[in-house]
């Protein structure tokens, strides 16, 4: 099993649970994050006083998976977030040891 | 106001008393107006809102961990203005006369202030005058808070505001208002608090934001708004609460708060127009927060004129206002003081012009009870504006300082860096504004 674990832009998260959604993914977990990368921050001024805003909000989700379906899952991912310009963000995976399911105590890939 | 009081009521007052007397309504006191004295009641409620209206105005400008601590301040000053003003604050300033400076004792306590006509405002009861002043004497020092935003020690805060009513606030309201030297023999006008209000607390604020020091990470790190909703909305309330302070400052219900009324209106909403569009043409894009920066700037210039000229001068005043107050908010970091909510940036340069403005547009045509301006033939108020002007500054500029220095060495100004790091809520106050 693998952990999907993605930063994207905010209004690309519907195309991206759409797109999940559409190949039969059946959970996600998202938050808010600030973070930089590549694309520069943005100056913002109150009254005169500058501030240089270099942690930039993008949106984190969380994917658990089946080895099986990985490709499938990060493919979908990659196509639904694209837009093509400079902070896109990154998709990361890691090795899953286990999942548990609290209601049913289900364990491994019963549980995604 | 006083030159309301000194020329233009009389003649008011005296057909009042003859409407009255013969009206099956006539109860009150002989010359008790029904209708002034609603609108002043009125109006002392609306300029009491505009002191919570502040604290939102000044808590949603400062970091989340300092919303509760800034609130409190005009919240408390509320409180403790209004008992203070009841006790001795009001008899320094509209007490009798002692050489042209500060009023008597007569009125200590509100001895002998009661239902009958006021003085100052033969239309209206005492009772109702006295409270109407009173809401200036309220949100002046509440206004002088934003200078040391986010590390003033509360208890200093305290001691401050009652050291600074006293020895501030009373007697330069009775130089201008209360029958003081300023307005009875220099003939300077201040509708209602250009000088007593917003020159005072502005040179306040910039003397305690030098001396309490810069807040820790000034200009290193960013020290933005959290919560930009909420300054907008204490903006409103301000504006809102202006009709009150200004339209009221006819201390009458007719034709000269109607003209307040409406310059008040017309010069907030061309100083927000013109702060808006200087930002747009200097840095690209017109901001929300500078538009209620620029209203409010706005309100602060056309009060000392508000009764004194044209609604077409409160346009011109109200855009004098948006740019002059965008040029100081903008030379504030440069310059490297930390006023952090801009007192001075706007209350001093916006009541400095409008002072000054006051003594360019005022004109007798528009209130036969005022006096023409420079623009109007008569460069003699001019010259008693910026006297005016000049000797609050210096008076209040030198009062404050041992003020403050007598607090300092007494209670201590400023928090901890410990407590100032943690926030003035939890430090001060035990309790935090959002807890999510």
């Amino acid at each position: 099993m693998k952990m999907v674990s993605a930063v994207i832009k905010h209004f690309r998260l519907d195309n991206v649970r759409k797109a999940l959604t559409d190949i039969g993914v059946e959970g996600m977990t998202i938050i808010e994050v600030k973070g930089f990368g590549r694309q520069k921050g943005h100056m913002e001024v109150y009254r005169g006083v500058e501030y240089e805003v270099r942690f930039l909000p993008k949106i984190k989700i969380e994917v658990a998976v089946s080895d099986e379906k990985l490709d499938q899952v990060v493919d979908v991912i990659q196509e639904a977030a694209r837009t093509g310009e400079i902070g896109d963000g990154k998709i990361f995976i890691y090795n899953l040891q286990d999942v548990v399911r609290i209601r049913t105590g289900e364990r491994g890939e019963e549980a995604i | 106001m006083m030159k309301r009081v000194f020329s233009g009521v009389p003649a008011l007052a005296g057909l009042m008393v003859l409407l009255v007397s013969s009206s099956a309504f006539a109860a009150e006191a002989s010359g008790i107006d029904t209708g002034d004295t609603a609108w002043i009641l009125i109006s002392a409620a609306l300029v009491m809102l505009m002191t919570p209206g502040l604290a939102f105005f000044y808590g949603g400008m400062v970091r989340s961990k300092n919303v509760l601590g800034t609130i409190m301040h005009s919240f408390i000053i509320l409180c403790i203005m209004s008992v203070v003003w009841v006790l001795w604050g009001y008899t320094l300033a509209f007490g009798p006369d002692i050489g042209g400076f500060v009023g008597g004792l007569k009125w200590i306590g509100l001895q002998g202030v009661g239902q009958e006509p006021a003085p100052l405002a033969p239309t209206v009861p005492h009772l109702a005058f006295m409270m109407f002043q009173g809401m200036f004497a309220i949100i002046t020092p509440a206004l002088i808070t934003g200078a040391f935003a986010e590390r003033m020690k509360f208890s200093a805060l305290v001691v401050f505001t009652v050291l600074w009513a006293t020895i501030v606030y009373s007697p330069v309201c009775h130089w201008v208002w209360g029958g003081g030297w300023i307005g009875a023999k220099l003939g300077a006008l201040d509708f209602a608090g250009g000088t007593v209000v917003h020159i005072n607390s502005a040179i306040a604020a910039i003397t305690a934001a030098i001396i309490v020091g810069k807040r820790k990470g000034y200009l290193q790190e960013a020290i933005m708004p959290h919560n930009l909703p909420m300054t907008i909305l204490g903006a409103a309330l301000l504006w809102f609460g202006w009709f009150g302070f200004n339209a009221g400052s006819a201390l009458t219900s007719g034709g000269l708060a109607s003209l307040a009324f409406v310059t008040t209106n017309t010069a907030a909403a061309a100083a927000a127009m013109s702060w808006a569009l200087a930002e747009w043409g200097h840095r690209g894009k017109p901001t929300a927060f500078g538009a209620v920066s620029g209203a409010v700037a706005g309100l602060v210039a056309i009060t000392p004129a508000a009764g004194f000229v044209s609604p077409l001068s409160a346009i011109l005043i109200g855009i004098g206002a948006g740019i002059f107050c965008y040029l100081a908010v903008n030379i504030r970091p440069k310059i490297g003081y930390d006023d952090s909510l801009d007192v001075l940036g706007i209350h001093g340069v916006g009541g400095l012009w409008g002072a000054l403005a006051t003594g360019l547009f005022a004109s007798t045509a528009v209130n036969s009870g005022g006096a023409d301006g420079l623009f109007f033939g008569n460069p003699s108020l001019f010259t008693a504006q910026v006297l005016a002007s000049v000797a609050t500054i210096l008076y209040s500029g030198i009062a404050t300082i041992v003020i403050l220095k007598l607090v300092d060495w007494t209670v201590g100004l400023r928090v901890k860096e410990e407590e100032e790091v943690e926030g003035l809520d939890l430090s001060q106050h035990g309790e935090t504004g959002y807890n999510l």
